[in-house]
């Protein structure tokens, strides 16, 4: 029965937590509330896809992710020093279109960047605890 | 009527968490705090608050705390509960203390509050022009604040490093 609400629950988290994410300008949410709902998303349907860890992704490995994630986010910010603006000012994105805009995609930029680093983060430990648990018994 | 009501539930909860000497009880409690605790957020206007506090509060820490407790042996699942004095006049202490300071504070929503005087006028004001962002949340948190959300992105990422070199050291290099 759980496993059967899970099944049918996991693509739905998946899909709200991507309008979560790409919707963060207009409506509540955003990087951090869309990475939380992912990580727990994919670690739900690991958990009742199979009984054993095997599925689980490697914590080590769902970190990279994460490192990926905040590199992105210093990345975009870095831009502004060489186009003579501020760290963080996203104007100074090479796009070719108004200020406001380069700003407005700079924002879902990191908010992408955000949403990678605490999915990694949320999926790694939830598969830390939840393989411990597995081999023990 | 409907704040006053949602924070009895909340103290409830919160007695509840205390008091209980099942802990499997006592997490699902406090993820019953954390969703009056987003309701409340949600009455009070602050839907991004109330959205992490649901998502994070209600469900990835109660997840945590839960699969945290089925690592420990049946016998630690249950916890003998003490009074001590010394801390309950403490805890009463300082929450009297809070109460006193809490009358000088201004009212709830009132526009002449410091809050609403320093910079977010400015950013009400700008968010628009400057970013096309009508969620001031977004715009304050990923570009005025922009600093502070990447430390803060820093800071998850290495609490994440630090919980996996925890769980997955002690298990030592041979055991993946």
């Amino acid at each position: 029965m759980v496993r059967q609400v899970a099944h049918l629950l996991a693509p739905w988290i998946h899909l709200g937590a991507l309008y979560v994410l790409f919707h963060g300008h207009t409506s509540p949410g955003g990087g951090f509330q869309a990475g939380v709902l992912l990580g727990a998303g994919t670690v739900l349907e690991r958990l009742v896809a199979g009984s054993s860890a095997r599925g689980m992704p490697d914590p080590g490995r769902a970190l990279r992710l994460g490192a990926v994630g905040v590199f992105l986010y210093v990345l975009l910010g870095a831009f502004g020093i060489f186009w003579g603006r501020a760290f963080l000012d996203y104007a100074g994105l090479p796009l070719a279109m108004e200020e406001a805009f380069r700003r407005y995609w700079g924002i879902l930029g990191i908010e992408i960047g955000i949403c990678l680093a605490v999915m990694a983060v949320i999926a790694s430990i939830f598969s830390s605890l939840a393989w411990d648990r597995s081999s023990s018994s | 009527m409907l704040p006053v009501a949602l924070l009895l539930l909340l103290c409830a909860c919160a007695v509840g968490v205390l008091l209980l000497s099942d802990l499997v009880g006592a997490i699902f409690l406090l993820s019953c705090y954390s969703f009056f605790l987003a309701l409340l957020w949600t009455f009070w206007g602050a839907a991004d608050v109330a959205f992490t506090e649901a998502v994070v509060g209600a469900g990835a820490s109660t997840v945590f705390f839960l699969l945290a407790l089925f690592q420990m042996s049946p016998v630690a699942r249950t916890r003998k509960l003490r009074f001590r004095h010394g801390a309950a006049f403490l805890s009463l202490g300082a929450l009297g203390l809070l109460l006193f300071l809490g009358v000088d504070f201004p009212f709830f929503g009132a526009a002449g509050s410091p809050a609403h005087l320093h910079v977010s006028p400015a950013y009400i004001l700008r968010a628009m022009s400057q970013m096309k962002t009508p969620n001031l949340v977004t715009a304050i948190l990923a570009d005025y604040r922009g600093f502070d959300t990447l430390i803060e992105t820093a800071v998850i990422f290495t609490a994440g490093v630090a919980c996996l070199l925890i769980l997955e050291g002690k298990r030592g290099p041979s055991a993946r």
